[in-house]
């Protein structure tokens, strides 16, 4: 940050000590002649090169994208219904079924990509839950300390405490799961680490001098929570919410798998899982695809938000090239 | 130090308190145990008989006065509240808390087997292609569900088994050098190095199953930890001082990078047991994950009570005891 401020003002110095006079005497739209310019390069332009020369990171990131393209558009696109019964019952994959068909004659390419758009679902709802709601209790909690801090972290605290699988799993049973119910109840489970970590970011931030400067122009509290502290943690909250959409995925699957999770008629790439644990030996492709899927989603997630995390704290790494 | 354990310890009661508060309006949302149990009983029980089970499960009884008998039973008499399953709950969350604490133990001790190996090999040798395979295999197992790891390795040892069997013993049906069902044999044999043995062999799929999950999370972090260590002063000091590199990295960076690993373990423990509902059943163990889901399916109030609450115990005794081996490890952390 400070780079990009120290910046314009270098060029402001070069452009005075070429005899041009005082800077400030010039009219700010002309166009001034100096013997060089520099161009200012905002962080985000910065984060975003940083972000490019990541390999791993842009490939996965191209790869989810397309991959999001298919599972929301294709089965609209080729006609693939996750409901439709062929006469085709337990196929092995071929040309037609590329990932075979189910005991009842399902085209199992339909229900994997139905299985990865409610997946999707949940795991974005979640991520965005998580984050809306963590982030702000994290910072308040960070600004104000004290007792409201002690407070508010030992709610976080019981929180914690409870293994989520059991909490989720036991509400989730009794309104009985739709996605969405599986998706508030994680997101209203998940939110405590986002909390956390924004506490962790926010205590360092709230020390420095621009707070101060803030609080001295008259700056609410409400205001400086908001518009100075909460924009300086949104690098480690959008690398927290790559992995809370990874996590989504996983806590979605693992609660489908005890049949905790989302019930059939509907599916997800957990609940197919579930369904085929018994036919591993028999028809293992209507175990491994949906789990498959599950681990490319993770894992191109993943890897995207390491590469976030490389771009966005360069401290952290050393050069990539 | 007492004086702090004694505080922290103090410290823990308010909060395991309200998880239990927390837990009990948690059982209470996810149903009604005698209305889930006689749902579908056709014909239909007589009322007196649904009003008697209603007085023996205590739902008659006001929320806040269910709460406060279930906690006053606990402390006064030792008693867990009733079961819609007529399970005793006190001894089954014992039972199972032993099967699953085996199953956890060892695998945090494997995980952290592990990490740690792979850590200081990555650390070690920074960039170069062993520390990309290493972190890529992390991610993998970051990356998978647990029930697939589980039932790859079950797979994995089947086939094992079968090859085993043919070639050593062809025939025997009992002839299995790995378990794959439960967590002991149905008749388990004789002697202590019988039941070892069988415990050893039924304990392993589920142990790498679970500890490969920890490890993938756990690795990254020694690796981080103990590179932040590495490029310190006092381990310059060491290798300008002239030490071999087995010694600069082995009694100085690796003791104290391994400082943070006892809040890293304990706040996995809550996650473990969660993992290990997962495993348990794939491996169709009689542990805690079992209790807890057939509780779960028959509504069964307390007996998610005290599940939660023995789980949480647990936890806050972790984290604790994490917070007392950090001062202890490192002399510059003081609690007073």
């Amino acid at each position: 940050m400070s780079e990009t401020t120290s910046r314009p003002s270098a060029a402001d110095a070069a452009a005075a000590s070429t005899g041009m006079g005082p800077v400030s005497v010039m009219p700010p739209s002309e166009k001034t002649e100096r013997e060089f310019t520099v161009k200012e390069r905002s962080q985000l332009s910065m984060v975003m090169t940083r972000f490019l020369r990541h390999r791993l990171a842009i490939s996965s990131l191209a790869f989810l994208v397309l991959l999001i393209l298919v599972v929301y558009i294709a089965p609209h696109v080729f006609k693939l219904s996750y409901t439709e019964i062929t006469n085709n019952a337990s196929l092995s994959p071929r040309l037609r079924f590329p990932m075979g068909t189910d005991e009842l004659g399902h085209n199992y390419l339909a229900l994997v990509l139905r299985g990865a758009h409610q997946s999707l679902n949940v795991s974005f709802i979640v991520a965005i839950m998580s984050s809306a709601f963590g982030a702000p209790y994290g910072a308040i909690a960070a600004f104000y300390g004290g007792k409201i801090d002690a407070i508010m972290m030992r709610i976080v605290d019981v929180i914690l405490v409870l293994p989520f699988l059991v909490v989720t799993g036991a509400l989730s049973e009794h309104y009985s799961g739709t996605w969405y119910t599986v998706a508030l109840l994680l997101g209203v489970t998940g939110w405590v680490i986002n909390a956390r970590v924004t506490r962790g970011v926010v205590l360092s931030v709230r020390e420095q001098e621009f707070v101060e400067a803030a609080r001295a122009l008259g700056a609410s509290d409400v205001r400086i929570i908001f518009r100075h502290l909460l924009p300086n943690v949104t690098g480690t909250l959008i690398v927290q919410a790559t992995l809370d959409i990874a996590a989504a995925i996983l806590a979605e699957a693992g609660l489908s798998f005890l049949g905790l999770g989302i019930h059939s008629p509907d599916t997800s790439l957990g609940v197919l899982a579930q369904q085929s644990q018994n036919a591993i030996q028999t028809r293992p492709w209507l175990f491994y695809f949906p789990c498959a899927m599950i681990l490319v989603i993770c894992l191109s997630i993943n890897f995207i938000g390491d590469g976030l995390r490389d771009a966005l704290d360069p401290r952290q790494t050393r050069q990539r090239r | 130090m007492l004086v702090f354990t004694i505080r922290r310890l103090f410290q823990a009661i308010p909060i395991l308190i309200v998880a239990s508060i927390a837990s009990f309006a948690l059982a209470t949302i996810s149903g009604d145990p005698v209305q889930n149990k006689f749902l579908l009983r056709n014909p239909p029980p007589s009322a007196q008989v649904i009003a008697t089970t209603r007085h023996n499960m205590r739902l008659d009884r006001p929320w806040l006065t269910q709460y406060w008998d279930w906690l006053s039973g606990l402390i006064t008499r030792g008693d867990w509240g009733p079961s819609i399953d007529g399970i005793v709950i006190g001894s089954a969350v014992g039972h199972a808390l032993i099967v699953t604490l085996r199953l956890i133990f060892s695998a945090i001790l494997l995980a952290l087997v592990l990490s740690l190996a792979s850590g200081i090999v990555s650390a070690y040798r920074q960039y170069s292609k062993v520390d990309y395979s290493f972190t890529f295999v992390g991610f993998v197992f970051l990356a998978m569900p647990t029930f697939w790891i589980a039932a790859l390795l079950k797979q994995g040892a089947i086939q094992f088994n079968n090859a085993w069997q043919s070639s050593f013993c062809p025939g025997d049906p009992t002839c299995r050098p790995i378990q794959t069902v439960g967590e002991q044999s149905i008749v388990p044999p004789s002697g202590f190095f019988g039941v070892a043995e069988d415990w050893f062999t039924h304990l392993l799929l589920p142990t790498l199953s679970l500890a490969l999950i920890t490890y993938a999370a756990w690795s990254r972090f020694v690796r981080a930890s103990l590179l932040e260590v590495l490029n310190s002063d006092y381990v310059r000091l060491a290798r300008a001082k002239g030490l071999t590199p087995r010694r600069v990295m082995f009694k100085h960076a690796l003791r104290t990078s391994l400082i943070p690993m006892t809040t890293v373990t304990s706040l996995t423990i809550a996650g473990l047991f969660g993992g290990a509902i997962i495993t348990e059943r794939v491996f169709q163990w009689r542990g805690m994950g079992t209790l807890i889901i057939n509780a779960i399916n028959d509504k069964d109030r307390y007996v998610i009570m005290g599940w939660l609450v023995v789980v949480g115990f647990i936890v806050i005794v972790g984290n604790i005891i994490a917070d007392i081996l950090y001062a202890v490890l490192d002399p510059r952390i003081r609690y007073e």
